[in-house]
């Protein structure tokens, strides 16, 4: 994501897997080059926590076949 | 895309479904709120996939099924004015009024726009200053952050040609009328993740208090609904009943506390009738009174057309998970996605137009006794 602003308002540059399009940030003023967001209505309403993420693949990696952990 | 494919993963969503099986002892019927979860869930087979106890019912979050026939028939009629540029997200264009769509109105010489965001009608505006631009601002939680923008960005500008017809829904007023309802048979719920992003859990935990069922806060992609199962089902079995997040990489307890801040001060809450369902108290947002002139519900005179459904269309129950489709007489019939009914056949978060597009067209392949 690269950041820039049009007409005061703080947009991004959000890749979309292979398209990119234009977001508004001013509701994530955290966010910062790099990071994953989650958009609606051409807005980004949130900056995805990615420690968070990995930490929930990794405990369904630990899951056992079939049954109870 | 990063985070997204990884939680499609057909092994982490085999260990899941796993885990459901080892722990369901008993029949269990499971809401899931929104329409976008309602098409994972068809898109995935995962309604085929868990044991044959538990039982999906698709719930109300489907934002164009809901929006009431009297505002489209006012949006149809704003929109037909010379003096308008009627903006709005694409998939409202073919829901039914009373008498046509808004592709009609568009037929007939209306300039109907479709627009990706808000933000975008707003840019309308500024490049036709001699045209009334106005934005169908429909939605859940989810849209209100950018509608309420939107709005805020307009009067920063000094726009006085842009405005938005505003039917807002929440969530959480909805889930306490299912609750409520003596037919209501839920024994959990899925709750909408997007709509906590922004929303935080509090309301949920009232629902929870009040009711004593278990909310999970799920997310979108097949791995997170069926994560999102599994701790609904954890808690039944354990009689247990509380707000759980299962959606922890997009949600926060507070939500979004930027947005939240800039649609109390865009937004009132007010009574809203639900397409279908009637009026449920408290259960939408229209501008506060300071944003009345971006309300393009006092701006536009527009005469009460008497609306009508059509008489065969059962989308009430639908919504509220007392019919499936499926089990609709015009399912397939007389109503198609080509030649829709109602509005849940329209949408793409429509539970009809779910059931036909994945071909659960008949009781004995997606229904269970
Ligand atoms: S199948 Fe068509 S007519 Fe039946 S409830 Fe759904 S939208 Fe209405």
């Amino acid at each position: 994501m690269e950041c820039f602003t049009d007409r005061g308002t703080a947009m991004g540059r959000v890749a979309f897997g292979s398209i990119t399009k234009d977001v508004c940030l001013a509701l994530v003023p955290e966010a910062v080059v790099g990071d994953h967001v989650i958009v609606h209505a051409g807005v980004a309403i949130a900056v995805l926590d990615v420690d968070t993420a990995r930490e929930t693949l990794e405990l369904f990696a630990q899951i056992d076949f079939g049954g109870e952990q | 895309m990063k985070y997204v494919e990884e939680f499609a993963d057909p092994e982490a969503a085999r260990r899941i479904l796993g885990r459901i099986a080892a722990r369901t002892t008993r029949r269990w019927k499971i809401m899931e709120v929104c329409g976008g979860q309602t098409h994972a869930i068809l898109r995935h087979g995962i309604d085929q996939l868990l044991p044959e106890e538990i039982e999906l019912i698709h719930g109300p979050g489907c934002p164009v099924c809901v929006t009431p026939i009297e505002l489209i028939d006012r949006a149809l009629a704003i929109a037909a004015r010379p003096e308008v540029v009627f903006c709005s997200f694409g998939d409202m264009l073919r829901v039914p009024g009373s008498d046509g769509d808004l592709f009609s109105v568009r037929a007939g010489g209306g300039d109907v726009r479709v627009v990706y965001s808000p933000l975008d009608a707003l840019t309308v505006a500024e490049d036709n200053p001699s045209k009334e631009v106005v934005f169908f601002a429909v939605g859940f939680e989810t849209t209100a952050p950018a509608n309420a923008l939107a709005v805020i960005e307009a009067r920063r500008r000094g726009l006085t040609n842009f405005s938005i017809l505003v039917s807002h829904v929440r969530v959480p007023p909805a889930l306490r009328s299912i609750l409520e309802s003596p037919d209501s048979e839920i024994d959990g719920f899925l709750a909408a993740g997007h709509v906590c992003t922004v929303m935080g859990d509090q309301e949920y935990r009232a629902l929870v208090a009040e009711f004593g069922v278990p909310i999970v806060i799920t997310g979108f992609e097949p791995v997170d609904v069926l994560e999102g199962i599994h701790r609904v089902v954890a808690q039944l079995e354990a009689g247990t009943a509380e707000v759980d997040n299962a959606y922890p990489r997009a949600v926060r307890a507070e939500g979004n506390r930027v947005a939240r801040e800039m649609i109390e001060t865009v937004f009132a809450a007010t009574d809203r009738a639900w397409r279908g369902v009637g009026t449920i108290p408290d259960s939408g947002w229209r501008l506060a009174p300071e944003f009345g002139a971006f309300d393009a519900e006092l701006l536009f005179e527009v005469a009460d057309v008497v609306a009508e459904e059509d008489p065969v269309c059962r989308a009430g129950e639908v919504l509220l998970g007392v019919l499936r489709p499926s089990d609709c007489e015009a399912f397939g019939t007389s109503c198609t996605p080509r030649t829709p009914l109602g509005a849940p056949m329209v949408s793409t978060e429509g539970a009809c137009a779910a059931y036909h597009r994945y071909g659960r067209l008949g009781r004995e392949i997606g229904a269970r006794p």
